[in-house]
């Protein structure tokens, strides 16, 4: 048993249930318990969704266990079909529908409904909300584009413009709704063609019709690749492996659709939005060096390193993912950086290794964003899980040339902006510049001081060494330096005086310290 | 659909047709309960034995509560947990362990049962009883269901106090004493202190309690008052231990506010006069804050989705104080006895119906096309795109509405979709 308070990942039928809801008649039927009804809300609420998800449940109860669970099954799954009349249909168990043990697939192949019917097995005791969205869109493509027997693959026409399937978006994912449009903007705009995107929007019809594209394009690994690694088993279609978040990124994706599509290389161009540009701007010459700490899931936290060292000019000091399934890629590219990975989906530690790290901003989820608030740190959001403010109106793509401009508004955002930082330097004792003012870009208001100490945590925090002795005039000189880099200050000056056997932290020590470690 | 009749209630209330049903319940389990109950016990933890959903329930319910360090987890089940029943038992106490380690504050844990726990039949209660020998008396480790096979939503509250009734010290006095049962907001629950003590109830105590520490006592002696309409199983564990209920319609709305406190009074034979000098104002004040609110509403239909078990006392309430007509109440569960107060006034035309097939009820909305639908938040903004105005339900339950000073905000929540829809312009 593992202690849980917050979980980044749902059990795996929710994953399933991000794939039903993101095709358009496909109906899911779902074998549990009275409550389980409540991850409709993620979708009618959190997403905005105008309809509820295509998903039926059996809620069975206490009085009908023992009795006839698996006729309640079969008669919830024939009157779903009945309301419905969807194309295919999905059946599986929640974790509780797992352990009683009733076999949907034989149940729904004994109901012999004229419609494709597609078990799933998600394990719920082992996988997550990933894994199930994952399995379930490859149940989907298995089930429904498999190949005809003695059908020959098409050859592609002579002349017709080169075509391509967009895999991976869901409902319930970040940003997929408008990734799937800047990317495919992107890809028309290369002359490539998009024949289906799926699942999100696509029917069971438009499943079918997966082969007959050119080659693929995964957008999020973690929901689509199984499908799209048995689209090239079975149907001798390639797919990218660049995630096209970042410009250097969306560069080499597209120099690699550009090679499955057949046509030449482009030369290099200069028209990749404006963030290379902002970057370059002196007001950012500030973020150079600034510590960043990165944590998501795999795909995205893999992505927003890179731009977060090679575009923004930030030094990485932590990346992880609570994705286990994909831990390898996050660790390789950890130790790039000379970094060791974080692979934990407990919060605590992640909580512990930001602390630890200090770093002036966090990209992370939404436990991160109150991780950062608790120790008060700027944060921006890169991945699932999110809140509803990250399922905005507006156009905001993480992917392509537009969506870096997104990343570069949305992550410069939580930084005091490189003006004031310099001012705040230059007039630290100024009463309108003092800590305990906020950052003006974050409206009025006073700075909360410190974070409220919360009831203690249920594991403490790293052990702190033995605490220095702190001069009167070193503490007040030590209040003098801006707030942002303190923390970082008083710990290297302790660890300084450590280091040397001093039992009391002077104004000198201070000084000595700032010069021995002067960045 | 399988129909059962109930035996008939003895007050003599006309028997309404219900409509029963099965099928899909859109409704959330009894472990929502935790989420106000671990702000109300200000020194209990709520630990669920459960699966990776049931966390995934709780952070969905609780918003923006899992960040602030809240007195409740989940020890969720993996699957060598599910191989056998004493490896499960270790793994518990470990967790137990574990967890109070680390809080130190925290004076009484429940373990809660879900469907996973109970599926697989892991003795929760034997495990509390093994437990609460090893930490007492620094800790009490009690044990209750909230589980979405036993339970709908509030019924988690239910057979939290239900729990803590063993638990409560003998009254000793010989003085009548006044217990008002169910988790209500403090500010509520000060507001009706008052009002007690200036009716001349001296002795009234509350359950839940702030603290865990501060059981009240039950015996022969007291009376109790259902403060909230779903909490059968806790009456009943009163009820075994000699306090008797008094019956009473619940305290929403002007009107019900008086009527609820006058049951009490008139059990604990106080004087009228002191009783109409300590609420006539008081009732005043609501009735005039309740008058925009009916030149608004009266008139309009509503129609209740089963969610709480509010749904009774709140159509009493929207028809009687605010001339609302309801279509159709549903209910996830009808309590015959503790609601005969409600239904004598609701009347026995009503259409009432009794557990849910959602689909059908659906069908029911749609054909009656009501002014207003309370439902739940799966179901709210896919019917407002349908044209149709709603009012989530789960507010009903986070937000005070209880006695004289909230019956404008009870009013408010159901007006200010009106009063947005009229705003709109796009």
């Amino acid at each position: 048993m593992q202690l849980t308070v917050w979980t980044y990942e749902g059990p795996p039928h929710v994953g399933a249930m991000r794939v039903a809801t993101a095709m358009t008649d496909v109906h899911y039927v779902l074998h549990a318990p009275q409550g389980d009804t409540y991850a409709d809300l993620l979708f009618t609420m959190i997403e905005r969704r105008e309809k509820r998800p295509p998903v039926t449940y059996t809620t069975f109860k206490a009085r009908d266990l023992g009795s006839d669970t698996a006729a309640l099954f079969k008669s919830t799954l024939e009157s779903a079909h009945e309301r419905f009349k969807p194309a295919a249909m999905l059946v599986g168990a929640s974790c509780t529908g797992e352990l009683i043990q009733d076999d949907p697939a034989g149940l729904a192949k004994a109901a012999n409904l004229p419609c494709p019917v597609i078990p799933l097995e998600l394990p719920s005791y082992q996988r997550k909300e990933n894994w199930g969205a994952g399995e379930t869109f490859y149940q989907i493509v298995r089930h429904l584009a498999a190949l005809e027997e003695d059908q020959p693959v098409a050859e592609k026409p002579q002349g017709r413009a080169p075509r391509c399937n967009i895999l991976g978006a869901t409902a319930l994912g970040f940003r997929h709704r408008d990734d799937v449009m800047e990317i495919t903007k992107l890809l028309k705009e290369n002359g490539i063609e998009v024949s289906v995107v799926a699942p999100l929007g696509a029917s069971a019809a438009d499943i079918a019709r997966l082969p007959d594209a050119d080659f693929n394009v995964l957008l999020y690994p973690e929901i689509g690749e199984q499908a799209a690694r048995w689209l090239k088993r079975t149907h001798g279609q390639d797919y990218t492996t660049t995630v096209p978040i970042g410009v250097g990124a969306t560069r080499e994706f597209v120099a690699e659709v550009r090679r499955l599509a057949g046509l030449d290389a482009l030369p290099d161009r200069s028209d990749a939005g404006r963030l290379p540009w902002f970057s370059r701007s002196v007001d950012s010459t500030y973020l150079t060096g600034k510590r960043v700490f990165v944590f998501g899931d795999a795909t995205h936290a893999v992505a927003a390193a890179r731009v977060a060292t090679e575009e923004f000019g930030f030094e990485l000091v932590g990346l992880g993912t609570y994705s286990r399934e994909q831990a390898r890629a996050v660790r390789e590219a950890a130790a790039a950086h000379g970094l060791t990975a974080l692979i934990t989906d407990d919060y605590l530690d992640v909580e512990q290794a930001i602390a630890e790290a200090e770093p002036e901003l966090v990209l992370g989820t939404q436990m991160e964003r109150h991780i950062a608030k608790r120790l008060g740190i700027g944060c921006a959001v890169i991945s699932a899980p999110v809140h509803v403010q990250d399922y905005p109106a507006r156009y905001s793509p993480q992917m392509g040339f537009e969506g870096a401009n997104v990343l570069w508004d949305s992550w410069v955002h939580p930084l005091v902006m490189g003006l004031e930082e310099h001012l705040l330097g230059m007039f630290r004792e100024d009463f309108e510049f003092s800590d305990t003012a906020k950052p003006s870009h974050l409206g009025p208001g006073e700075r909360v001081s410190e974070a409220p100490a919360a009831e203690p945590a249920l594991r403490p925090l790293a052990e702190e060494g033995p605490i220095r002795i702190w001069s009167a005039d070193a503490e007040a000189e030590l209040k003098k330096i801006p707030f942002f880099v303190r923390g970082k200050a008083r710990k290297n000056t302790e660890r300084f005086a450590a280091e040397r056997g001093l039992a009391e932290i002077t104004l000198e020590t201070l000084y000595d310290a700032k010069a021995h470690f002067a960045r | 659909m399988s129909v059962h009749t109930l035996p008939l209630p003895k007050a003599g209330c006309a028997e309404p047709d219900i409509i029963r049903e099965r099928g899909q319940h859109e409704v959330f389990c009894g472990l929502t309960g935790i989420v106000w109950l671990h702000r109300k016990i200000q020194d209990a933890f709520f630990l669920v034995v459960g699966s990776r959903t049931c966390a995934h329930l709780l952070q969905s319910a609780a918003g923006v509560m899992i960040f602030a360090e809240p007195r409740f987890g989940t020890a969720v089940m993996e699957e060598r947990d599910l191989a056998g029943m004493a490896d499960a038992n270790e793994e518990l106490d470990k967790v137990v362990a574990r967890l109070l380690d680390r809080r130190p504050d925290i004076k009484m844990l429940f373990l809660v049962g879900s469907c996973p726990s109970e599926v697989i039949k892991l003795d929760l209660s034997r495990a509390a009883e093994r437990l609460s020998r090893h930490y007492s008396p620094e800790v009490r480790v009690l044990n209750y269901t909230g589980s979405g096979i036993e339970t709908t939503f509030t019924e988690g509250e239910d057979r939290c106090l239900a729990a803590l009734v063993p638990e409560l010290p003998d009254a000793t006095s010989e003085a009548p004493e006044l217990l008002v049962v169910g988790a209500l907001a403090d500010v509520v629950e000060d507001q009706f202190a008052r009002l007690f003590a200036e009716i001349g109830i001296e002795r009234v105590r509350f359950l839940p309690p702030r603290n865990s520490r501060e059981l009240p006592a039950v015996g022969p002696n007291t009376r109790f008052l259902l403060a909230q309409p779903f909490l059968g199983e806790t009456a009943r564990c009163l009820t075994e231990r000699g306090a008797r209920h008094i019956p009473a319609p619940f305290p929403l709305g002007a009107e019900g506010t008086t009527a609820w406190l006058g049951a009490a009074a008139r059990a604990f034979g106080a004087d009228p006069m002191a009783f109409r000098h300590a609420t006539a104002a008081a009732e005043a004040r609501a009735k005039r804050a309740l008058q925009p609110f009916r030149d608004e509403m009266a008139g309009k239909t509503i129609f209740f989705m089963p969610d709480s078990q509010l749904e009774v006392p709140l159509a009493r309430m929207l028809s009687r104080e605010l001339g609302m007509e309801p279509i159709e109440v549903g209910t996830p569960y009808l309590h015959r006895a503790h609601l005969a107060e409600e239904l004598k006034l609701l009347g026995s035309d009503v259409q009432l119906s009794e557990g849910q097939d959602v689909e059908r009820q659906l069908d029911r909305v749609r054909a009656s096309r009501p002014d207003v639908t309370v439902c739940g938040l799966g179901l709210a903004n896919p019917l407002e795109a349908d044209g149709l105005t709603t009012k989530w339900s789960i507010e009903l339950i986070f937000t005070p509405i209880q006695g004289y000073d909230q019956a404008s905000d009870l009013a408010g929540l159901f007006a200010r979709p009106f009063d947005r829809k009229t705003r709109l312009r796009v």
